[in-house]
């Protein structure tokens, strides 16, 4: 099946929109809902993780240095990571 | 054949849906669909009937384990009327979204205020958009023959879309008529194993009735509507079956001594059977009358309606139901917009009658004709539509 970044036509989607493959919501760009933009600020960083442990959205990840950022593919900007950062190294960024 | 017995239609219905090998039937108890259900519970519940019986809650929770059920494979049953079909809404939109084959018989009962438990068709024109495939029966016989065409249609791979069979309640699910019973292999020659295209099973996982951006959702719609619209075929040769094996035949518009009519009556449901008499006694006083019925409402089959009425003046159309505020009732307003833009296309005369069971008999049908056609055969009335039978 194709993904859906490659837009199914009517004809190749299967009755009820039935999904055989897993993990396909990863190939929706959900991001480009965001009006604020979380921002690192890694000398303040101590890499304790809250921020991807509070993400709601899953859309942080933790880069091979051990810092944490966000997938802009994914975040909605939602700012819990910023508020829930106890070393206010993540600030809100208008886009 | 098998054998004719005379039983209450309700429980000829029930017989039918056994026969029908059903999986699952979910269901809560309301009138006046009661007696099918009940019947099957008893059937269940004596071991004639191997299926899981599921006494919900609630009509939502009734369409909603059907959805489950059916997603897993099971051949499934509900039925219910007016409230319960308003409980069940939410859940009679997704059931034809995700494109599963389950069976409903709406026995159709006015929807409430003021609270009453009778027959119109109010019900089933507030599921007319709903995406189910549809169809009106008059009788006994039909209500049975077309629990095994329902499922029939609705399993086929082409179509996989849930199917609702209109049934009056009280008039039609409460009397005695004899039903002739089909030969339980006559049953699985017509009906093979249901086969969905896409099952819930663990070993090959799959999600359904997920989420959708708007770049999928249109095409989504798109598809259901062309697999309604394309059903017409297998809706066909479903029939054509039918007659081969019984010789009664079904057709998606029901004609009636339309040879040479200038007025005909357009009725769905019971109405029918009543109204053919109203019919012969026009035609034996030289009125040039006859009938349509259109069985099928959804896919609806306008070609086979524009062909049905041709060469008529004046298209009589009986509503059971209201549109508020609206151009009639919901019937007349489909019909009016399938004949628009023909060349002369007959007039629509829209009558709202036989609300909540309020009897409408054949004089009452005379009446109805008299009231809208003149001796001249012209039409002397003027309105959109008009209510038969109110006190002012
Ligand atoms: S702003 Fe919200 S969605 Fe974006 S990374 Fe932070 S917590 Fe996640
Ligand atoms: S919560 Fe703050 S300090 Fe902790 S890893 Fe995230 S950015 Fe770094």
């Amino acid at each position: 099946m194709k993904g859906t970044k490659e837009l199914l036509t009517w004809k190749e989607i299967i009755p009820g929109n039935v999904i055989l493959n897993p993990g396909n919501a990863r190939e929706y760009r959900t991001g480009d809902w965001r009006s604020q933009r979380p921002v690192w600020d890694f000398e303040r960083c101590i890499m304790c993780g809250m921020c991807y442990a509070f993400c709601p959205d899953a859309a942080i990840f933790e880069r091979e240095d051990g810092y944490y950022e966000a997938d802009y593919y994914y975040c909605k900007g939602c700012g819990i990571c910023a508020e829930e950062c106890p070393k206010k190294a993540i600030s809100m960024v208008e886009e | 054949m098998g054998k004719r017995r005379g039983l209450e239609v309700s429980v000829g219905a029930a017989e039918a849906v056994a026969m029908a090998d059903v999986d699952v039937i979910a269901a809560y108890p309301i009138t006046p669909q009661t007696h099918i259900v009940e019947h099957l519970a008893e059937l269940v519940n004596n071991g004639e009937l191997d299926a899981e019986f599921v006494p919900v809650e609630s009509e939502h929770s009734a369409l909603s384990v059907c959805i489950g059920a059916s997603a897993a494979g099971a051949r499934t049953f509900t039925c219910t009327s007016a409230q319960g079909l308003a409980l069940m809404n939410e859940i009679v939109y997704i059931a034809s979204s995700m494109r599963l084959p389950i069976v409903m018989i709406l026995a159709n009962r006015s929807l409430s205020a003021p609270l009453s438990i009778w027959n119109d068709h109010s019900d089933a024109m507030s599921v007319r958009d709903t995406g189910w495939i549809q169809v009106f029966a008059q009788n006994g016989q039909e209500v049975f023959d077309h629990i095994f065409f329902a499922y029939r249609v609705g399993e086929d791979p082409k179509v996989s879309l849930p199917v609702m069979i209109h049934v009056d309640g009280f008039i039609v699910t409460h009397v005695i008529e004899p039903v002739e019973f089909w030969e339980k292999e006559q049953v699985e020659r017509y009906l093979p194993p249901f086969k969905p295209i896409s099952r819930l099973d663990p070993e090959r996982p799959v999600t359904m009735g997920a989420f959708a951006m708007p770049q999928l959702f249109t095409e989504t719609k798109v598809a259901q509507d062309m697999a309604t619209t394309q059903s017409m075929e297998v809706i066909l040769s479903a029939w054509e079956e039918i007659y081969k094996i019984t010789s009664r035949r079904y057709r998606p518009v029901e004609a009636y001594r339309t040879e040479g009519a200038e007025t005909i009556f357009v009725v769905q449901g019971s109405f029918g059977e009543t109204l053919s008499v109203a019919v012969d006694e026009l035609r034996a006083k030289g009125e040039p009358v006859g009938l349509v019925m259109p069985r099928l409402w959804r896919p609806f089959p306008f070609e086979l309606f524009r062909s049905a009425v041709k060469g008529a003046k004046n298209l009589i159309v009986i509503d059971r139901a209201i549109s508020f505020g609206g151009q009639g009732g919901p019937l007349a307003i489909e019909l009016r917009s399938s004949l628009f833009g023909l060349p002369a296309p007959p007039r629509v005369i829209n009558f709202i009658c036989g609300l909540a069971s309020r009897d409408v008999t054949v004089e009452d049908f005379k009446n109805i004709y008299e009231r809208a056609v003149d001796g001249s055969k012209a039409p002397v009335f003027q309105e959109d539509f008009q209510f038969y039978g109110v006190r002012s």
